[in-house]
């Protein structure tokens, strides 16, 4: 069933390229079937979801290749199904979002099918080579989305996309190597990697490159240059799915692979993590501030949010045995974070390309008096900002609490000097709302039509989505929650 | 009985909900006509403030509590317990003035939707704050609530003075609020959990963390000094009612929260004192403040800092009951003025008290409500602020004289502040500027400003001996100290009668701008942090992307420096061995030459060298 979810988009990709007399518009209403039968295969493993003792549901295991024990093994639990359930929506909201798209429809539809086969796959992966192929995979569906669809320099930017990334797979290729050659007997499968961790040098070694190759797709603080120029000119459904689920594959990696498999180095490194967390989120936030441009803005600010993160899972590895509570809360909220972000920054991106649709440019100072003349799409600005900048109520703020209150207790020096970026981010998100949609208008006679039935329809899900979690979060903790509590009895042994 | 918490929750966000959805489409410009949503809004409002008012004093009666699950250890838990009880009320009352008067001050064309909506988001907000039992749920409502706030003073969201206004109070709370993180963050490492009850018994130095984080964010929301600039800004919302929003319920949060917490401070040691030194600080600081401000709306909002300054003070000196009855009379006093105030703007046109001479008397219901707040707040006896503050002072004195002589020393400059503005509006020097009969308050406007009154008078009984005791006070003031600060109000309301008559008060600038407080806070903190934000902005540009596209070029380059010598050395070797095998072919060509004499002379040295060899080897091998 599950690899039915993973596989359904390629497929239809498949048949979209092999059968031109397609229409455009047939093309478009078949995506948005497809995503939305993806959507509702995944509701459905939401509610069929039981994970064992072991934590895995939906396990599938096929020889693949035997001589260097790689299969194709796949299954979810409380920390990949709220991933793939947040994969299913935003390509539905991006597909519903690119109903009145005309630049090659079909090619289009197909190459996002693709990639969310990618992203699934990616997700549902239980062993390291399948992973690092769905990894790369995303990488060239999204080099391709930019350069077909972007705007601006989009031919350079996909291009450091593309080699930026593609240089941090292949760090993490080198840590899988060290993963498979540490293990006894040696073997790529994520269960058998995680019951019996690697150690020592090779451990240490296999870490660096696993870290380095998860932090430049995280990204973080210093390897994050290639993400404000990728989404800068990207169109908006790519900027969102880059933001909303490619940037997740870095942090979910820590989670996943990181952590469980190398507990011992991952508590000794600890430290590192949470310093280059706090720099992440305090970096991003200040950048993004100074930002005059909207789209960079909000990319910056994802550096903000994955610091967060990245201090949250940095936390869960130091302290004692009596703060386990305090620990788990932190994973939970790492992974909280990536729903949280994935939902928002999902919105704010499609925002922004109806701004760029509208008026042909993201700069903020020539904006102005929105408000005045879309409500609608003022009014889910305006909570996509708050969202964003963690209010209570919406989704972000039950992350981003969880993760403070979780990491106080084990790094009270990171934690609390990681939190101006709430304050700042507030700053710069309510500039945002100023110069753009309040005030008056930069330009009195530029119009700026209202958001059509499908922006709307694509977008206010997304955030309605933010205020369920915001106020009643249970149905998403209650899944994540055990799974935090396995990770830190793992990273614990 | 959760349900009725529940209810006293659900109720208004529903209707906030539903009202601001509505108020969307009217958002457009252009439209002439009030839509239906605008034209219902304020009855629909008023009806579910009504409601929502029933079920807390309902709530109140029955003492009701509710829990429901939200994080991992962490509930959601709400408690109505006796200062609960008189804060739900307090907010509901409030809330139902606040939207009765609404639709008098907004027009059916203007966004009136939108703002019953906020008002009542605003006020489940508050609700939270006050009924929540741990530190999670009070930062949800906490923070909400800062946020609707900010919504409301760029409720006129056209121009370019409201919206930096609400930017200013949200991002100056907000800073504070990072102390309910901090607090909530060492709770958990300190008790194991979020709730009040047990973070007196949390361990070092998650106390003192916990303790000096609820400060900050009370300092914070209650715009006490040094953060008491907000408020300022706060007034250049345009409604009235906003101002009234902020003023009597928002600011009281932060006095609320200390003395929810003051258990903790007292465990904490430093708490304790820090916060009543704060509190009379607050109080004597902004009460000068007050006396100067020449504008109603700053008057009001420096009085209301200076008057939550003596709730923060009961917190510090252990006079809860003190404290918590200042923070009801007050919001029920200052709703009253800021209402009044309200009238006369929207009948005047302005809040200048200058052009404010004699406005009383030609607006006498209006008049006879604002000099029973005005009085009221001087601490004029036997109204019930002259009661309350004497059971702070009380308190204080309790504590350290010092205390007690600062806390009289603020009761003086309320009162001087209250007496200068009623003098103002009862003198009878001629009207300056403003547009006479603009638009009088009409009943339904009268309405909210009578009943208020009535409360501010019906809360008098508040000195009554009886009723200090009933509940629960303690220590209580002296017969000798209740009549030296009714003696003190008294004289100093006739020296400010005495001194609005005869001259123009004298008003040091740093006074006038509330103490530069914020001109401060923009040097020390905004400008500061800007600049760190364009350094790094500038090195992330220059620097950072410029070292990828540095490496980029240096591979580029290395790139050709293989091409140029790499490659043309291994292709000159490739081609050299070609050649040397050319020249080997052709002296390999050489000895053939056809003729027969030179082959045997190559085959006789060939067979000779062979010989020779074979010889050597021989030689060798023995």
């Amino acid at each position: 069933m599950l690899s039915v979810v993973v596989f359904l988009p390629v497929a239809v990709a498949a048949v979209l390229v092999a059968v031109p007399r397609i229409g455009d518009r047939h093309a478009r209403w078949l995506w948005v079937a497809t995503a939305a039968v993806d959507a509702a295969l995944v509701l459905w493993l939401w509610v069929d979801f039981d994970p064992g003792p072991a934590g895995f549901d939906h396990q599938t295991q096929l020889g693949w290749i035997p001589s260097v024990s790689a299969s194709y093994h796949v299954g979810v639990d409380g920390v990949s199904l709220p991933l793939l359930a947040l994969t299913v929506v935003l390509f539905l909201a991006c597909a519903v979002f690119q109903l009145s798209s005309t630049d090659r429809p079909r090619t289009q539809a197909a190459l996002f099918l693709f990639l969310q086969t990618t992203c699934l796959g990616l997700f549902a992966s239980l062993d390291l080579i399948l992973f690092f192929v769905f990894f790369d995979l995303s990488i060239v569906g999204m080099y391709f989305v930019i350069a077909g669809w972007g705007h601006g320099e989009r031919f350079r930017s996909a291009l450091m996309f593309f080699l930026y990334t593609f240089l941090g797979s292949l760090a993490l290729l080198l840590g899988f190597i060290g993963l498979y050659l540490a293990a006894d007997p040696h073997t790529f499968d994520m269960v058998e990697l995680t019951a019996q961790p690697a150690g020592g040098t090779i451990g240490a070694l296999a870490l660096l490159a696993v870290g380095v190759g998860l932090a430049v797709k995280t990204p973080t603080v210093p390897v994050h240059t290639w993400l404000p120029p990728a989404h800068t000119d990207a169109p908006a459904a790519g900027s969102a799915i880059l933001a909303g689920i490619l940037l997740k594959m870095g942090t979910y990696g820590f989670v996943r692979i990181a952590m469980p498999m190398l507990p011992q180095e991952w508590r000794r490194y600890a430290l590192v993590v949470v310093v280059v967390g706090v720099v992440s989120a305090l970096y991003g936030a200040l950048v993004a501030l100074a930002q005059k441009d909207f789209k960079r803005m909000v990319a910056y600010t994802s550096v903000n949010h994955m610091g967060y993160v990245i201090l949250a899972v940095g936390a869960a590895g130091l302290g004692t045995a009596g703060d386990a509570a305090a620990r788990e809360l932190a994973i939970s909220g790492a992974v909280t974070q990536m729903v949280s972000h994935g939902l928002i920054t999902g919105s704010l991106f499609l925002l922004s390309g109806v701004m760029y649709a509208r008026v042909g440019h993201y700069r903020m100072a020539e904006y102005g008096g929105v408000a005045g003349q879309a409500p609608r799409f003022s009014a889910l600005l305006a909570v996509a900002a708050f969202a964003s900048l963690g209010l209570p109520g919406l989704a972000g703020f039950i992350a981003e609490f969880q993760i403070f209150t979780g990491s106080i207790g084990t790094v009270p020096v990171g934690a609390a000097a990681a939190l101006p970026g709430i304050l700042i981010t507030a700053a710069l998100f309510l500039r945002a709302l100023h110069r753009v949609l309040l005030g008056d208008p930069h330009h009195p006679d530029t119009s700026f039509a209202d958001l059509r039935p499908a922006e709307t329809l694509a977008v206010a899900p997304l955030l309605a989505a933010t205020v369920v979690i915001g106020i009643a979060p249970r149905f998403l903790l209650e899944v994540i929650e055990p799974a935090a509590r396995t990770v830190v009895d793992l990273v614990a042994r | 009985m959760s349900a009725v918490v529940w209810g006293l929750l659900a109720v208004p966000a529903a209707g906030g909900a539903v009202l601001t959805g509505a108020g969307l489409r009217s958002a457009r410009t252009g439209s002439e006509r009030a839509t239906a949503a605008d034209r219902l809004a304020p009855v629909l409002a008023v009806v579910v403030a009504g409601v929502t008012l029933a079920l807390a004093v309902l709530a109140a009666v029955r003492r009701s509590s509710a829990t429901a699950p939200l994080l991992a250890g962490i509930p959601a838990e709400f408690t109505v317990d006796g200062l609960g009880a008189a804060m739900v009320v307090m907010v509901a009352a409030i809330t139902l003035a606040v939207l009765l008067f609404a639709g008098h001050e907004f027009e059916p064309r203007q966004p009136r939707a939108r703002f019953c909506g906020f008002i009542l988001i605003f006020a489940t907000a508050m609700l939270v704050t006050v009924t929540a039992s741990n530190l999670a749920v009070l930062l949800m409502g906490w923070e909400v609530m800062g946020a609707m706030s900010y919504a409301l003073i760029a409720f006129h969201w056209r121009g370019s003075e409201t919206v930096p206004a609400a930017g200013t109070a949200f991002l100056t709370t907000r800073a504070a609020d990072l102390g309910l993180y901090l607090a909530a963050g060492a709770a958990l490492a300190g008790t194991g959990g979020l709730g009040f009850a047990a973070l007196p018994g949390a361990g070092q130095p998650w106390l003192a963390l916990a303790t000096a984080g609820v400060i900050a964010a009370a300092v914070g929301k209650s715009a006490q000094f040094p953060l008491s600039f907000w408020l300022s800004a706060a007034m250049r919302g345009p409604s009235g009612v906003s101002a009234l929003l902020h003023s009597a319920t928002m600011v009281a949060a932060g006095g609320y929260l200390l003395l929810r917490l003051q258990p903790v401070l007292v465990a904490s040691g430093f708490g304790a004192p820090l916060v009543a030194w704060l509190g009379v600080g607050t109080a004597v600081l902004l009460g000068a403040v007050a006396v100067v401000q020449p504008d109603l709306k700053q008057l009001l909002a420096a009085s209301t800092s200076a008057q939550i300054g003596f709730v923060v003070l009961a917190a510090g000196v252990a006079a809860v009951v003190g404290g918590a009855a200042q923070l009801v009379v007050h919001a029920a006093v200052k709703s009253l003025l800021f209402l009044a105030a309200g009238a006369w703007l929207v009948a005047l046109g302005t809040k200048q008290l200058p052009e404010l001479h004699g406005v009383a008397r030609r607006h006498p219901v209006v008049g006879v409500s604002f000099t029973i707040g005005a009085l009221t707040l001087a601490g004029a006896p036997p109204l019930a602020l002259w009661a309350t503050k004497d059971l702070v002072l009380a308190g204080a004195k309790h504590e350290a004289m010092a205390l007690y002589l600062a806390g009289l020393v603020a009761a003086a400059l309320s009162a001087l502040y209250a007496g200068r503005a009623l003098a103002l509006v009862w003198l009878p020097a001629g009207m300056r500027g403003g547009e006479p009969g603009r638009r009088p308050a009409g009943p339904a406007a009268r309405l909210p400003l009578v009943l208020l009154a009535a409360v501010s008078l019906g809360l008098a009984p508040l000195a009554l001996p009886q009723a200090q005791r009933l509940l629960g006070a303690h220590p209580e003031p002296t017969p000798a100290e209740l009549a030296a600060s009714a003696g003190l109000g008294l004289a100093t309301l006739a020296v400010a009668w005495w001194w609005a008559a005869t001259r123009p008060v004298p008003a040091p600038r740093s006074l006038l701008h509330w103490l530069y407080l914020a001109a401060g806070a923009r040097l020390l903190v905004v400008r500061p942090g800007m600049a760190v934000a364009e350094g790094l902005a500038r090195f992330d540009d220059r620097m950072l992307s410029r070292a990828v596209d540095g490496a980029a070029v240096g591979v580029l380059a290395l790139a050709g420096q293989v091409r140029d010598r790499a490659e043309t050395g291994v292709d000159g070797a490739v081609a050299g061995v070609v050649a040397a095998a050319r020249v080997l072919g052709r002296l390999a060509r050489r000895p053939q030459t056809g003729q027969l004499h030179t082959y045997y002379a190559q085959t006789v040295v060939a067979l000779l060298g062979v010989a020779v060899t074979f010889v050597l080897v021989l030689l060798w091998t023995r």
